[in-house]
């Protein structure tokens, strides 16, 4: 492991060289900043020019965007790139790819994989989408029915399944695909990890329409879809042990958001409640109060969060924070149409239309929240299962009676 | 309303090394045999305890500046120490002593008392109801004639092992506060034991006749000085409730996975696993409140009366909802009297009603961030 510290005894010499201090990496900031200035340079190039010189993530290894640093200096780096004027880093279109996508293929990609995508991932040339859901197999994932078969002629997987839930699947060139390999096993063991072309035959994506009107998300339709096996992540049937690592880091992606005070839906009913004293009542008074405080005990839990990722100490609050903000949500929104009474009956919006990633969400009604925001507590892992979750391997409590563990999948019902 | 900035939550190393000895310590001292057999004795605190944080551990005085005789360091210390007290339930007069009435010493610049105060060698209580918030008119319980205190003032936290008093009076110049020393007063001053919801933190109600008393602050000064004082107050005791809780969850978490019925561990039925679940969320939540808190009072932030009126918004109801859970979860070994349990349900409960009750807290807050009430 990389450490910051200077090295002691006879390893000194060869550990200097590797030793990564705030000074060097600002400079190696101010180096690439200087040959490529931010304010003309296309962002996709001076991505490439920040991939190139390791600053992409400085935990990576050199030659996948990454200097072999401490993961605790990115901040450093990160704070240096913000005051140059450098393209902000994740938007939204790209949050599965630098989220999800680059640690899974730091932790398991073999050494092409790695040289293939990590860097037009991070320069924003490719995006990414994450083909876990199917319509029966949800919180319960290894149940997942999508099936890769070998064809023994070519070596190729041949997948056909179907997938749902998958966030900006229609502009996505590759996505993260758990499928079945091994039918005769128990189901956490017949599971392998792929990267799927999505322009490749046989993968049709269709929008998914929620109840707030529009289609955030997509179905995904497998037919006959061949992958190569050098698209293969993992050994074959180690597709659970890779998607663990893919969902723990989508977890800490959710929780370790930093918010100011009054972001997000609390700052929108703070505001109705200043607005429009004609609305207030004294009932409703003592709720928007609270909501407050619960909004700021949370965004100082998700500061504290990111305050601890920083410094290379990741609690597991995360899943907790997930728990707390989704509910949190769901009564702020319904308290606002509470509070707008006759206008709260009304809706703005019932277009079916696919929203973009960088829409303005302030201009939509609280009813599009009050329905928005029910997902909250199923995306991602719902309330009940993240509960579990926190029970079992944060506090240590014993885990759920499993039936279905030990036998095949092929045999269990469905 | 304007960003705050970004304040550090996290613990440092001083901090951690801080923890570890109080914690051994504590851990030596008030067990929780220690703590049943005490309350129900004629000395409900534990002096030696005391003389230990004061003369062994020196935390008796972390906030001080060290020619005060105090550590030089800061309330994030002393916050630490809070969180320790609270886990233990610790039978000691700190938050009288070391927080409300050295906060207001140090407010005052009034350092004639601070050396003893701030060693442990005194300790010292302020004398208003334990329930004072802040933001409430200039106490008027004591009236001040000539140089002497006479009054009343009922429930007093930490009265009972004080040698000095910090008295808030009023007289025909005004609102003061007052030092009073219990040794020279004799029984111009009469400390009367209270029976107290809280049998680790007992109250007491204060008589003085003709009390002799030296000035600290006067006027506005005085009810700034006074305002000071309930307003770190408010602030730390939130380190002190999330040490409560931090006990609650994690003794309770260990007994379920130990105790069995219906042939499996408590902890494997879902409708407990949820529930703790859900008490960890708070628990953590509550650390990220309280510790934002004490770094404002730390920095001497602008904001220090919001961020302390958020931290008993929240986790004064946090800490109470963890103590009953940890109550209800233990089942009947919980409702007795040989589990020390119910000493953290009385701590959590009286706790919340310390310094201001969260709906009291939220009320304040509300005005603060321009949520105003219903006309």
């Amino acid at each position: 492991m990389a450490s910051a510290q200077p090295a002691r005894g006879t390893r000194t010499d060869k550990r200097t060289d590797r030793t990564w201090t705030a000074d060097r990496l600002r400079s190696a900031v101010h180096d690439v900043v200087t040959a490529h200035d931010p304010a003309t340079t296309d962002p996709v190039e001076f991505l490439g020019a920040l991939f190139d010189a390791g600053l992409a993530w400085v935990h990576f290894p050199p030659g996948h965007g990454g200097l072999s640093a401490p993961r605790a200096l990115q901040s450093v780096v990160d704070d240096e790139l913000t005051a140059a004027g450098a393209p902000p880093r994740a938007p939204g279109l790209h949050t599965i790819g630098l989220g999800m996508a680059a640690p899974v293929l730091l932790a398991f990609g073999d050494e092409a994989q790695k040289k293939r995508f990590l860097r037009p991932l991070f320069t924003r040339r490719e995006v990414w989408c994450q083909l876990f859901s199917e319509p029966g197999a949800g919180s319960d994932l290894a149940a997942l029915a999508t099936r890769a078969e070998r064809d023994e002629a070519t070596g190729d997987w041949v997948v056909n399944g179907q997938k749902v839930w998958t966030s900006v699947a229609h502009e996505a060139h590759w996505g993260l695909l758990v499928a079945r390999t091994g039918p005769e096993l128990p189901k956490h063991q017949g599971l392998s990890y792929f990267l799927v072309d999505m322009r490749a035959p046989g993968v049709e994506v269709r929008p998914l329409r929620q109840a707030t009107g529009e289609a955030e998300f997509n179905e995904v339709f497998l037919t006959d879809v061949r992958i190569p096996d050098t698209h293969r992540v993992g050994a074959v049937g180690d597709g659970w042990k890779v998607a663990s690592g893919t969902l723990m880091n989508e977890r800490v992606a959710i929780g370790a958001g930093a918010m100011p005070r009054e972001g997000g839906l609390a700052g929108g009913l703070a505001r109705l409640w200043r607005e429009r004293p004609e609305l207030r009542t004294s009932g409703l008074h003592s709720s928007v109060v609270r909501a407050w405080v619960d909004a700021e005990a949370l965004r100082l839990t998700a500061e504290r969060l990111r305050q601890q990722l920083a410094a290379g100490q990741p609690g597991p609050e995360g899943s907790a924070a997930k728990i707390a903000f989704a509910g949190l949500n769901q009564r702020m929104s319904g308290l606002a149409l509470d509070l707008l009474g006759e206008e709260g009956l009304g809706y703005d919006d019932w277009t079916f239309r696919r929203p973009e990633p960088d829409d303005d969400f302030s201009t939509r009604s609280f009813g599009f929240f009050y329905l928005r925001t029910k997902g909250n507590s199923i995306e991602g892992g719902t309330t009940e299962i993240l509960r579990n979750v926190i029970a079992e391997r944060v506090l240590g409590l014993p885990p759920e009676p499993r039936s279905d563990k030990t036998i095949p999948w092929k045999d269990l019902p469905r | 309303m304007s960003t705050e900035p970004t304040v550090d939550l996290l613990y440092n190393e001083v901090e951690d090394e801080l923890r570890l000895p109080l914690r051994a310590l504590l851990a030596d001292r008030c067990p929780a045999v220690a703590l049943l057999a005490r309350i129900e004795s004629d000395e409900p605190y534990d002096t030696g305890l005391w003389r230990a944080l004061g003369a062994e551990l020196g935390v008796t005085g972390l906030s001080v500046p060290e020619e005060y005789g105090g550590a030089g360091a800061g309330w994030r210390e002393t916050a630490v120490v809070l969180e320790e007290l609270g886990r233990a339930v610790a039978p000691v007069p700190y938050l009288g002593s070391s927080v409300l009435v050295t906060a207001a010493l140090m407010a005052a610049d009034e350092t004639r008392v601070l050396p003893e105060v701030a060693a442990g060698r005194r300790a010292a209580a302020l004398a208003v109801p334990f329930s004072t918030s802040p933001g409430l008119p200039f106490p008027d319980a004591v009236r001040l004639s000539g140089s002497a205190l006479s009054g009343t003032v009922t429930s007093v936290a930490d009265a009972l092992p004080a040698r000095v008093l910090l008295v808030p009076a009023t007289g025909a110049a005004g609102p003061g506060l007052y030092l009073v020393d219990l040794a020279a007063a004799g029984d111009t001053v009469t400390v009367t034991p209270r029976r107290s919801l809280d049998l680790t933190r007992p109250l007491a109600d204060l008589t003085l006749r003709s009390a002799p008393a030296v000035p600290v602050a006067l006027g506005n000064e005085a009810i700034r000085v006074l305002e000071v004082a309930l307003t770190t107050g408010a602030a730390l005791l939130a380190s002190e409730q999330l040490g409560v809780a931090e006990w609650c969850l994690t003794t309770t978490v260990g007994y379920v996975r130990e105790r069995h019925q219906f042939g499996r561990p408590v902890g494997s039925f879902q409708a407990v696993k949820h529930r703790l679940a859900d008490l960890y969320g708070l628990v953590s939540q509550a650390r990220a409140v309280a510790r934002n808190a004490v770094a404002a009072l730390d920095a001497g932030s602008p904001h220090t009366a919001l961020e302390a009126s958020l931290a008993q918004a929240f986790v004064s109801e946090a800490v109470v909802e963890t103590a009953e859970a940890a109550l209800q979860l233990h089942g009947g070994i919980g409702f007795t009297w040989e589990h020390p349990v119910h000493l953290y349900l009385k701590r959590a409960k009286s706790g919340a009603l310390a310094l201001g009750t969260a709906d009291r807290h939220r009320s304040a807050l509300a005005l603060l961030v321009d949520l105003p009430p219903a006309a």
